[in-house]
């Protein structure tokens, strides 16, 4: 239902029950704001967005009220220009200016921030206030973040986004009346995995990303480039900032059924493992340096020898396509463990089969009940878990609204919802960083967790449960309008996946499901098809090939360490495509270097099945170019660029035509041209050009995306969504536009949200899983524990995450070390070799289970038992 | 110095009578200072503690209210209206009586701990202008003239500490 | 029957009485009435026939607000719901509900039983500032003889009616004293006001139905179930019932708290603290407390109810009176209510946070004498700004701007005789 509302004499349509600012950004009016934000609601603190509104025909007078706070209900008339309300804005933006230092030539968010756009926009520029300024001392927050307190203007946002978005408790406000401060009550780093966002929250420079803050420029000096953050399935949409061909920062681009206006930590800083010294920036030849002209030589002359190929759930679909090419499918393996890509086609083969729907983060949001199997949300997809908080809101927004309270007074929906939480049922091995709110967060063992969700399925499908709590879970699952079931491979249970499917198919078509696989591009590996590192090993052992290929793959990372050295002893030769360094680089015979994710163009297949495009945010080098051009001049295809490519792709594979519609081809012109990856150059050049050195005397070419490097060309609202690289129009500089590319507060991009579904449900009937393996190994199953920060091969080697990474941990039940022997901070050896934590005892750990975090010393791989026992 | 189990026990029965942890956070800081005279950060750490709340979310509290004293103070708080009534009345005459004879401005502790003195308006003492609270009572003095401060600092109407 | 329902029973020593002798002295009926003879609607009706108006500034019908929360029940279903009595008192000017509290405990809870029966609370919390410790040591004390006597607890003397109550100690802000703000301290979050709507009735403490009251109000209860709403309403000399508190202080002889038959005037209030205080002439007295605008001379024999101030253009808030006579310096004195208000601004809005201290500053420069053109200027600036009611979040800032918006109104020229370099009048 709609309305229609007269706005200094335009008539606009806007929704029931929306509140009037939101109704007039989305339609492109500007009202002046801070307080506000499309996530997070309004509160009516900064007083900025004062309109005049009109009783009715007959009234002259009007009254000023705060557009932010004012439903459209309870107008019809209403005045932006009205010279009274103009002049009250403009004197909040006075009153916000008396403290604000006047530091803009030193601010990393001069040129990009909001209170610069909103001090313009309401003409305040004389300086009336002559008294001293009151300051406040900063913090340190670690190494993500900046504060700067005096420039603050107290609209409450980061402390609503920290604490009532994200339920962060370690960041507050402080003080009272002129003297309110926002931070941590001592020095540290912010606890919460969402803290990033902090600095796009912020309106003005208070808290900015600490690695871009020590080497920032502004915006206009910057190329913004839209991507796909690689640390997870999700899928992220992210802007990568670059300048001169550095990368500088990552922030969030808004998706409308992703994403939305945040991302996590991970993904905000883990992009710039890119600038990491762990890059390969030159070709190796038994791990030493050598020319490009010998690695080649070495390579090709192994490639002849007869290769096989392992793919990468971290490279792009196309350079996995790429190697399939050159190898063949038979040929080509997923380069993760057999368990792993088994788990992730079998993901794929449920997802297609239906009857529940994939559920995108909107859709999560949207749910009535949920529960998880065995994800650690929080660190291993966290954007995930940021979702789940607010799908847990779900039941207190229904009681304010019976009480009459519209959700987008959000500190008001906070006290009318009574504390009422929806369910949301966490069943994992170890304490859950989301059970403060879940209704029930019940700790089992993998195994267990794998036939809790198939007892609960099987309630639903009329039996009885063996366990009263999986009785429980069914019945609020059973009355559930959207149920909403999350499951993933962190555990290394297919067991688990299965069950999740059989809670979608037991609840019907108005389940939603969630199937988190381990990697960015886990689900495109899937869908090109090859088995995992074991069968290959056997193909190598047996002499049918002598040569193996890995494509941006730590082997080492992605599979029991046996299988790999089992791999490594079986090929002759071994050439490693790479824009990291690994110790798989290293003990290859050959490696090559190729452009990271920030580099080159690609697509990424994400959780839900949607194809995303990532472009280069820097342009390519010579010595690093995009892997499937590599493979390409292995004759792979005869692909001058990456849409030939794509057009190969979907010729073999007409399931998989989306691909070509996940982003406009290259060749795609608007009336301006190209779209541009600079924001508007008001300035033209600026001082840190010098004179005489332009940087854009030679505009790069990038043949593999529709978007150049030069500072001509299209931009703004009408850029396709895939597309946008900025959120500016005409005196808005701030990402705070957002807003106006929206077709409405919180919903989709105009145009529609980026990307392309890639699983079409299918006709066929599912088959029946293969009955899983036995567990492996013996004595204790063996958890691994996920960290948000750090929590990945490539999240690891970026220097902000790693500062942020936290100890590693071995945790035990206190019965289960009593057992061995083992008292709190023993030192401990897992299948006989030192791991780096001693042992830490908690009782809420499932007796007959070891946790360990993940990393280098504990690779992914099928759930296995390893042996526990005492250091001497 | 930890906090007496006293006061811890106190604390946690205030959080089954608030309403829970968090209503009663204003309380345990109020249990605190009474038994320490201010809030420290050490103190106020294991208040949180106690209440299972973060540090961040009492200290937000702390912050707000204009009396709970998250700095130390002097054995007798002072506290001098400086509102209009007392104002009318010669407020500020007692006031720079009372600073010169401590030798102290608002805010401040004398050198040897014994007195805080703190501005604080209108404690509803308007028919006895111009007034002070003093001590742990609060006790309302007044009307005070620059003359009868020696009897109020000598210590002889105030009794007990803080 | 008193002619000073409120107060008549006070102890001249202002200490409280004992349950025991608070019954004696007839202090128990009127909760036996109430709950006996009564349905909660009958009492509702009576408080509206006695025409009673909320004593905490702004005069609103208090049956109406009690009408309001069984309203607002419907909506939010079972559950507890809420009567917060409002004893934050912080108002410059203002000391009537310290008397209340501190001398007559025992009246103030069975107005609040009452009450709470009115509007079917099922808790009642009474937030007490700081400063008054002697009040909520003399609460506490009578909540628990009351609890010995049956008095509240379950079941109330037979009548069915279950009812808790406990204090609730603050910790210095004048903001708390806004209904929502008190809400939010007693959940434990920053006193900072909420948006109405909702308004408190419907989703208050914890989102659950929540009436707030002022000490007085809540006071004058008992002697309007005891007397009848005929017999409270004559004791008022307007249309307003009742007696009201008025707090006399400021250049006058005597500064005294007086109950007198509401719509009592100026000119005699000031009579009976004898005068002005040394035999000199009246400059203005705001009639309300420190967010009131100033009257004059000329409005000396207003009859000071909420209707009647109203119309002289200023308010009768919390009927605290301050008088300054002609030597006190209106920019002197508008500049120490602004210091406090900028003071106690909670943080929230910017007009407030950001605005009064800005205000306070420009005041002190005047009254120091180094004031410009120029800041009188961005006084009457903030002046037009920042009213009426609405554009700040709450009235705090509202408030606060009354005084100088009346003192640069009516002593305009005295702001302006600043500029010469010092104070025009003739004390500091
Ligand atoms: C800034 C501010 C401070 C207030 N302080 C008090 C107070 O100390 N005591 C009080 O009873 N009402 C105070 N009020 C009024 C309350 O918000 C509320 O209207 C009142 O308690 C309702 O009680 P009543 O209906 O019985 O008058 C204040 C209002 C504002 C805006
Ligand atoms: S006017 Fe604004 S800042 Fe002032 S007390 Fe009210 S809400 Fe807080
Ligand atoms: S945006 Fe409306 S008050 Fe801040």
């Amino acid at each position: 239902m709609t309305r229609k509302l007269d706005i200094d004499g335009r008539i606009i349509e806007a929704k029931d029950g929306e509140d009037l600012l939101s109704a007039c950004l989305t339609h492109g009016i500007d009202v002046p704001y801070f307080c506000w934000h499309g996530a997070l609601g309004s509160v009516g603190a900064c007083r900025q967005c004062a309109v005049k509104v009109y009783a009715g025909p007959d009234d002259k007078e009007g009254r000023i009220v705060m557009s932010c706070m004012t439903p459209v209900a309870d107008v019809e008339r209403v005045s932006v220009s009205d010279p009274e309300a103009t002049a009250f804005r403009a004197q909040v933006i006075e009153w916000l200016m008396v403290n604000h230092p006047h530091d803009c030539p030193v601010c990393e968010e001069a040129g990009s921030c909001h209170l610069q756009d909103m001090t313009i926009a309401t003409g305040h520029n004389i300086r009336r206030y002559r008294f001293d300024k009151r300051t406040h001392r900063n913090q340190d927050l670690g190494p993500l973040l900046t504060h700067e307190m005096n420039r603050c203007i107290a609209c409450y946002r980061c402390t609503r986004f920290y604490r009532d978005y994200a339920g962060g408790r370690d960041l507050d406000a402080f003080g009272a009346h002129d003297n309110v401060y926002f931070g941590r009550a001592e020095d540290g780093p912010l606890e919460s995995p969402f803290a990033g966002n902090l600095a796009e929250v912020c309106p003005t420079g208070v808290f900015n990303d600490k690695g871009w803050s020590q080497d920032y420029a502004r915006k206009w000096d910057m190329r913004a480039t839209p991507s796909v953050c690689p640390h997870c399935a999700v899928g992220c949409n992210i802007l990568v900032d670059q300048r001169e061909g550095r990368v500088k920062r990552v922030q969030n681009r808004y998706h409308g059924a992703l994403n939305g206006y945040f991302i996590c930590d991970r993904g905000r800083y883990g992009p710039l493992h890119v600038v990491s010294d762990a890059r390969l920036r030159a070709p190796l030849l038994a791990g030493e340096p050598a020319t490009e002209h010998d690695a080649c030589a070495v390579a090709h002359a192994a490639v002849a020898e007869g290769a096989i190929g392992f793919g990468s759930p971290r490279a792009s679909l196309e350079a996995n396509y790429a190697l399939q090419r050159l190898v063949g499918p038979e040929r080509f393996f997923a380069g993760v463990s057999d368990a792993e890509a088994a788990m992730v086609r079998r993901i794929v083969a449920l997802l297609r089969a239906g009857p529940a729907k994939v559920a995108s983060l909107a859709d999560i949001e949207q749910a009535d009940a949920v529960l998880v199997l065995g994800e650690d949300l929080t660190n291993s997809s966290p954007r995930v878990a940021l979702a789940l908080r607010q799908t847990a809101r779900g039941a207190e927004r229904d009681l304010a609204a019976q009480k009459g309270v519209p959700r987008w007074l959000d500190p008001a929906v906070r006290t009318a919802g009574e504390g009422r939480r929806s369910p949301i049922m966490l069943v994992t091995p170890v304490a859950d960083p989301l059970d403060d709110v879940a209704v029930m967060a019940l700790r089992r063992d993998p195994l267990a967790i794998a036939a809790f969700g198939a007892d609960v399925a099987g309630v639903l499908g009329g039996g009885t449960a063996r366990d009263a709590d999986a009785q429980r879970v069914a019945g609020i699952l059973a009355v559930a309008e959207r149920p909403l079931i999350i499951a993933g491979s962190s555990l290394g249970v297919a067991g688990i996946i299965e069950a999740a499917a059989a809670l979608g198919s037991a609840l019907g078509a108005k389940a939603r499901i969630a199937l988190l696989p381990p990697e960015a591009n886990s689900i495109g590996l899937a869908l090109l098809g090859g088995g995992g590192l074991d069968g290959a090993a056997a193909l190598l052992e047996r002499g049918a090939a002598k040569t193996a290929i890995v494509l941006e793959n730590d082997l080492f990372e992605r599979a029991p360490r046996a299988g790999v050295e089992r791999l490594f002893a079986a090929a002759k030769s071994v050439i490693a495509l790479d824009s990291m360094a690994s110790e798989t680089t290293a003990r290859a015979s050959v490696t090559l270097p190729v452009a990271p994710f920030t580099e080159c163009a690609g697509t990424f297949v994400n959780y839900e099945g949607r194809a995303q495009r990532f472009f280069a945010a820097v342009p390519p080098h010579e010595t690093a170019p995009s892997a499937w051009r590599r493979l390409d001049a292995f004759g792979a295809g005869d692909w001058h660029d990456l849409d030939e490519l794509i057009g190969d792709l979907i010729v073999e594979r007409p399931d998989l035509v989306g691909v070509a519609d996940a982003a406009p081809d290259a060749d795609f012109m608007m009336a301006d041209g190209q779209v541009t990856r600079a924001p508007r150059p008001y300035s033209g050049r600026t001082a840190d050009d010098r004179a005489g050195q332009f940087a854009d005397a030679v505009i790069p070419v990038d043949l593999d995306g529709p978007m150049t490097f030069g500072i001509k060309g299209a931009r703004g609202t009408a850029v396709p969504p895939a597309l946008i690289t900025s959120y500016k129009t005409s005196g808005q500089h701030s990402a705070n536009n957002v807003t106006r590319f929206l077709e409405e507060v919180g919903g989709p991009l105009r145009g529609g949200d980026p990307g392309a579904m890639l699983l079409k449900r299918s006709e066929a009937a599912l088959i029946d899983a293969p009955p899983s393996g036995p567990v492996t190994g013996e004595g204790l199953l063996l958890v691994l524990l996920h960290d948000a920060f750090s929590g990945w091969e490539l999240s690891r080697v970026s220097a902000l995450l790693a500062a942020r990474a936290p100890a590693p941990r071995l945790l035990l039940h206190p019965d289960d070390a009593a057992l061995h022997g083992l008292a709190d901070g023993a030192a401990v050896l897992i299948d006989g070799r030192l791991f780096a934590a001693p042992v830490s005892l908690d009782a809420s750990l499932p007796r007959g289970c070891v946790a360990i975090s993940a990393g280098g010393d504990a690779p992914r791989g099928p759930l296995r038992r390893v042996r526990v026992e005492a250091a001497r | 110095m930890s906090l007496s189990p006293a006061i811890k026990t106190a604390i946690a029965q205030a959080a089954a009578n608030h309403g829970g942890p968090k209503a009663a956070m204003l309380e345990a800081l109020k249990l605190v200072q009474e038994a320490e005279g201010w809030v420290s950060d050490a103190h106020l750490k294991e208040a949180a503690q106690v209440l299972g709340v973060t540090t961040a979310e009492i200290d937000s509290l702390a912050t707000f209210y204009s009396q709970i004293f998250r700095s130390p103070v002097g054995d007798t708080v002072i506290l001098l209206c400086d509102g209009l009534s007392c104002y009318l009345c010669g407020g500020d005459a007692v006031r720079d009586a009372v600073m010169q004879k401590l030798g102290i401005g608002f805010g401040e502790t004398t050198t040897d701990g014994k007195f805080t003195l703190i501005n604080i308006c209108c404690v509803g003492g308007c028919d006895r202008a111009p007034v002070a609270l003093v001590g742990p009572e609060r006790k309302l003095v007044g009307p005070l003239t620059p003359d009868a401060l020696d009897a109020l600092i000598d210590g002889k109407a105030i009794g007990g500490a803080r | 029957m008193s002619d000073k329902p409120l107060t008549g029973r006070a102890r001249a020593d202002r200490q409280p009485h004992s349950l025991a002798v608070w019954r004696g002295l007839g202090g128990g009926v009127a909760l036996t009435q109430a709950l006996k003879r009564h349905s909660p609607e009958a009492i509702i009706a009576l408080v509206e026939a006695a025409g009673l108006r909320g004593r905490g500034g702004a005069g609103f019908p208090t049956a109406n607000k009690w009408r309001f929360m069984r309203l607002g029940a419907e909506k939010a279903g079972p559950g507890p719901r809420y009567l917060c009595v409002n004893g934050d008192e912080t108002e410059p000017g203002s000391f009537k509900d310290r008397l209340l509290m501190e001398a007559l405990p025992h009246q103030l809870i069975v107005g609040a039983t009452i009450a709470a029966y009115a509007i079917g609370a099922t808790e009642v919390i009474i937030l007490v500032r700081d400063e008054y410790r002697a009040a909520a040591a003399a609460l506490t004390r009578a909540i628990a003889e009351a609890e010995q006597a049956g008095w509240l607890g379950r079941d109330i003397l037979g009548s069915g009616f279950d009812l808790t109550m406990r204090v609730h100690a603050s910790a210095g802000r004048y903001i708390v004293g806004e209904e929502t703000a008190l809400i939010a301290a007693l959940e434990g979050e920053r006193p900072v006001p909420r948006h109405r709507p909702p308004y408190p009735a419907v989703s208050g403490l914890w989102g659950r139905p929540t009436t707030v009251n002022n000490v007085e109000t809540l006071s004058a209860v008992p002697s309007i179930i005891e007397n009848g709403a005929e017999w409270y309403q004559s004791l008022s000399r307007t249309d307003e019932g009742g007696t009201k508190l008025y707090g006399v202080s400021g250049c006058v002889a005597r500064p005294q708290l007086i109950e007198a038959p509401m719509g009592t005037t100026g000119r005699e209030l000031i009579e009976l603290c004898g005068g002005i205080r040394g035999g000199r002439a009246l400059l203005a007295f705001q009639p309300g407390g420190g967010a009131t605008a100033f009257l004059e001379a000329a409005e000396l024999d207003v009859p000071l109810d909420f209707t009647h101030t109203k119309q002289a253009g200023s308010s009768l808030g919390t009927g605290a009176l301050i008088v300054l006579d002609d030597q006190a310096c209106p920019v002197a004195a508008i500049a120490r209510h602004m210091r406090f208000y900028a003071r106690e601004s909670c943080g929230l809005c910017t007009p407030c946070r950001d605005g009064l201290p800005w205000v306070a500053k420009l005041l002190d420069t005047l009254e120091a004498g180094k004031g410009t053109r120029g800041d009188i200027d961005l006084l009457h600036q903030h002046v037009a700004l920042t009213g009426p009611s609405g554009r700040s979040y709450c009235d705090l800032n509202t408030g606060a701007l009354t005084p100088l918006r009346s003192g640069l109104e009516r002593f305009g020229d005295i702001f302006t005789a600043h500029l010469a370099g010092r104070c025009p009048v003739g004390r500091a």
